[in-house]
């Protein structure tokens, strides 16, 4: 056991340091810490530089990436630092999800078409898991897609679809064949946005903006060459992604980011002769908050290690979603709490960033931003299911 | 002991209860929401009418003496149906304090023109540096000939943008945090120096922050004694608890009631999702918590009502728990909702960001936590 870096480690990071300090476009930066929504083109410019460098596809196979190896000490600390500068998320879709289906079920006509574009973020890629009916009973999906001569017609709705306004591709769960077991029935499909017969509709979530939509098909040919895998395998295809998601470790980082910035914001505000950090109240849930995110920390650092060493993670990765998502709304509900009324005021996504808002300057998207997060104990499988999950594979209840 | 409402409370209720089922349906409700108002004057003068802006005045300056009973069932079926009609600013917050502590002149200016429909009030007693603490006042008024010079800035006014008066509390004497030495002050919201800095609030209503520059107001403008602000300003501030819950408690009834009808219908693995235990307990918590809410609510409406010597204690347990209740029947109606609950178009969100303002709004529960302890 040992907690200490090697000099290659500390070495690693001072080169994430310095490459951030000249690569990180400053437009973007200023963007990113007034905490305004970014547009398309800059969470792409941002994601190119990461690829210039070889530090995007990190979690690909290197003969996919043509990058050099990160170790997983190295993985961890570029995810930290990276958080630590409040760079842009990657968006998951392509880089992180349709792009580990494709390298490890597609054909070699798929991998190359699809994998140089989302290494490259040219392509923008969306995912159509959910339905209106289908939520945490994902399986009983009803999109359907017909095979004809050479081609799927897909006619149905997916819904939650996260920013399937910028998308060009969409990777879809869709029904082929309605079998008594619905799992068997599924299909992976991979679909053209620009296809007609789409149609895309803003759902406008209760922080007022514009992430998830929904996605209908009525009947939109798509070539049977875009079927990964074999029918029919499309479920074992999405279980095996959502225990490929390593999404978790962006997460801690960017929540020691938050919960040291609670800190500093909160030092600032005064409580009658003294300040709000100081009073043991709100103390005490900081405190509360700080262990319970090193616990989640360093569960993950366990399963990161335990995969190094050829693991699989499995229903691990349940303990850190719930976990993760829980510590991303106690810390979004704490910004709220220590901005007492000036939580109330209320302004939609263009306005935050503007000189219109009223008090502290990094007031106006801490409450929109408590909104939005009631989504991540809802999303990518309820904490409900996860706590399912765990309890049959891991307790075997 | 008697938890029943006499023949005349039992009648208001239901005439509120029949509004808001009448004329407030959910898109009516958002319609007047996102409207420049914000809320609805026709509304505004039914109320009128129906003699609910004067429910609570006493009859001495023409209104109908009820008591903080009726205020009570007002504000639970208002928040039933998520009212944004500012009967708690101009009514209950800034009305009920004229009323007990106005001079005649205030009184006959301002109240029977509030009664008829026809004047809007707001209270501003929070600072950028105050937090949740009353006595924590820096705006300064200071005496010149025959007038006060008010500088300083007051935030988060709600109802600031609609009041034709505003009701300001500042220092006449003392330090920051002293009790003594706070004044309050009648003020016309077109007074020269006053500048409003006018938005929206989360929770779909409206509120200003105020700049106060060299405000010149006759001396008449003052409220109460001199100095002595801050008793009639805390006890305006808890009567307004005791409505602010009553609305609260009414909001999470609706939530805890539309989670558990969801739940019947929305199905999932071939079953409705309202039979799987573990939602079934969550929602016998929020229950719960409901039914908790309400206990304190009708306890301290009540100790309040009899001028008990522990009402104050009562008030700060009651604000605590409506806190905490809120935020757990708010929060967890969007997640038994699924992503349905995070949607701007069903109202089950609107509730939750009332609720949330409600936590707030008038000291969140650590800090009424920490001021029954105090008392």
């Amino acid at each position: 056991m040992d907690l200490t870096f090697s000099d290659s480690d500390l070495s690693f990071r001072q080169e994430v340091i310095a490459f951030l300090n000249t690569e990180y476009p400053s437009d973007i930066k200023e963007k990113q810490d007034k905490r305004i929504t970014l547009d398309k083109e800059e969470i792409v410019r941002w994601q190119k530089i990461l690829h210039q460098k070889g530090w995007f596809a990190i979690n690909w196979p290197t003969e996919f990436s043509g990058y050099t190896e990160l170790s997983v000490t190295e993985k961890y600390i570029l995810q930290e630092e990276l958080a630590k500068a409040n760079t842009p998320t990657a968006i998951p879709f392509g880089v992180g999800m349709c792009a580990p289906v494709i390298y490890s079920f597609g054909t070699e006509e798929q991998k190359e078409k699809h994998l140089p574009s989302i290494l490259n973020s040219d392509v923008w890629w969306c995912q159509g898991y959910s339905e209106p009916g289908s939520g945490s009973d994902l399986a009983s999906l009803k999109t359907k897609a017909e095979l004809k001569g050479d081609k799927y017609v897909v006619n149905g709705a997916k819904t939650w679809t996260t920013l399937a306004q910028h998308a060009d591709w969409i990777f879809c769960l869709v029904r082929t064949e309605t079998t008594s077991i619905k799992q068997e029935g599924i299909s992976f499909l991979l679909i053209d946005m620009k296809s007609p017969g789409i149609e895309v509709k803003p759902i406008i979530t209760i922080d007022g903006s514009h992430e998830v939509n929904m996605v209908y098909f009525d009947n939109v040919e798509v070539p049977q060459e875009n079927l990964i895998g074999e029918e029919g395998q499309g479920w074992n295809i999405a279980k095996f992604l959502l225990a490929h998601e390593r999404s978790g470790i962006a997460g801690i980082a960017a929540l020691k980011r938050e919960l040291n910035r609670l800190k500093e914001l909160s030092s600032e505000i005064p409580l009658g002769e003294s300040t709000l950090l100081e009073d043991p109240q709100f103390r005490s849930k900081i405190e509360e908050t700080e262990i319970e995110l090193t616990a989640t920390e360093f569960t993950e650092l366990r399963t990161l290690a335990a995969m190094s060493q050829g693991g699989s993670p499995g229903a691990e990765s349940s303990i850190l979603k719930i976990k993760g998502t829980e510590l991303q709304q106690t810390i979004s509900e704490l910004f709220v709490e220590m901005l007492g009324y000036y939580a109330h005021p209320f302004y939609l996504e263009n306005e935050i960033g503007s000189n219109e808002t009223v008090g502290p300057d990094y007031a106006a998207p801490v409450m929109p931003h408590y909104l939005n997060y009631r989504k991540v104990t809802i999303y990518g499988g309820s904490n409900e299911i996860q706590r399912n999950v765990i309890s049959k594979a891991i307790l075997g209840l | 002991m008697d938890f029943t409402f006499n023949e005349e409370q039992t009648m208001i209720q239901g005439q509120v209860e029949q509004f808001v089922q009448k004329e407030y349906d959910w898109e009516t409700r958002q319609e007047l929401s996102n409207s420049d108002l914000g809320f609805g004057d026709k509304n505004w003068k039914t109320f009128a009418e129906l003699g609910w802006l004067g429910i609570s005045i006493s009859e001495d300056n023409g209104g109908f003496g009820g008591s903080s009973i009726e205020t009570m069932l007002i504000m639970e079926e208002f928040g039933k149906g998520l009212v944004v009609e500012p009967f708690l600013e101009t009514i209950v917050m800034s009305s009920g304090l004229l009323d007990k502590h106005g001079t005649e002149e205030q009184k006959a200016e301002v109240l029977s023109a509030v009664i008829n429909g026809d004047m809007h009030l707001a209270l501003a007693y929070a600072e950028p540096q105050s937090r949740f603490n009353l006595s924590d006042v820096v705006t300064e008024a200071k005496a010149d000939g025959e007038n006060f010079i008010l500088n300083g800035f007051k935030s988060v006014v709600m109802n600031g943008p609609s009041a034709n008066k505003i009701i300001i509390s500042a220092r006449t004497s003392g330090k920051q945090l002293d009790n003594n030495g706070i004044s309050l002050f009648l003020v016309d919201s077109d007074t020269k120096g006053l500048t409003r800095t006018d938005y929206k609030t989360v929770d779909g209503r409206k509120a200003s922050d105020i700049n106060l520059e060299n405000v010149s107001i006759p001396k008449e403008c003052l409220v109460g004694s001199l100095d002595e602000g801050f008793d009639i300003l805390d006890q305006a501030i808890d009567r307004s608890i005791l409505a602010i819950s009553a609305e609260a408690v009414g909001a999470m009834e609706v939530l805890y009631k539309t989670t558990v009808e969801y739940t019947k219908t929305r199905e999932q693995f071939g079953t409705p999702i309202g039979k799987f235990q573990v939602l079934q307990h969550r929602m016998v918590d929020m229950f719960m918590e409901y039914e908790q809410c309400k206990s304190l609510l009708y306890m301290a409406t009540m100790k309040n009502e009899e001028g008990a010597d522990d009402a104050k204690k009562a008030i700060s347990g009651l604000k605590y728990q409506v806190g905490k209740a809120g935020k757990f029947v708010g929060q967890q109606s969007v997640q038994l909702h699924g992503g349905m609950g995070v949607t701007d178009e069903l109202n089950v969100g609107h509730y939750f960001k009332r609720l949330t303002t409600i936590g707030t709004i008038f000291g969140n529960a650590d800090f009424h936590l920490k001021q029954y302890t105090a008392l």
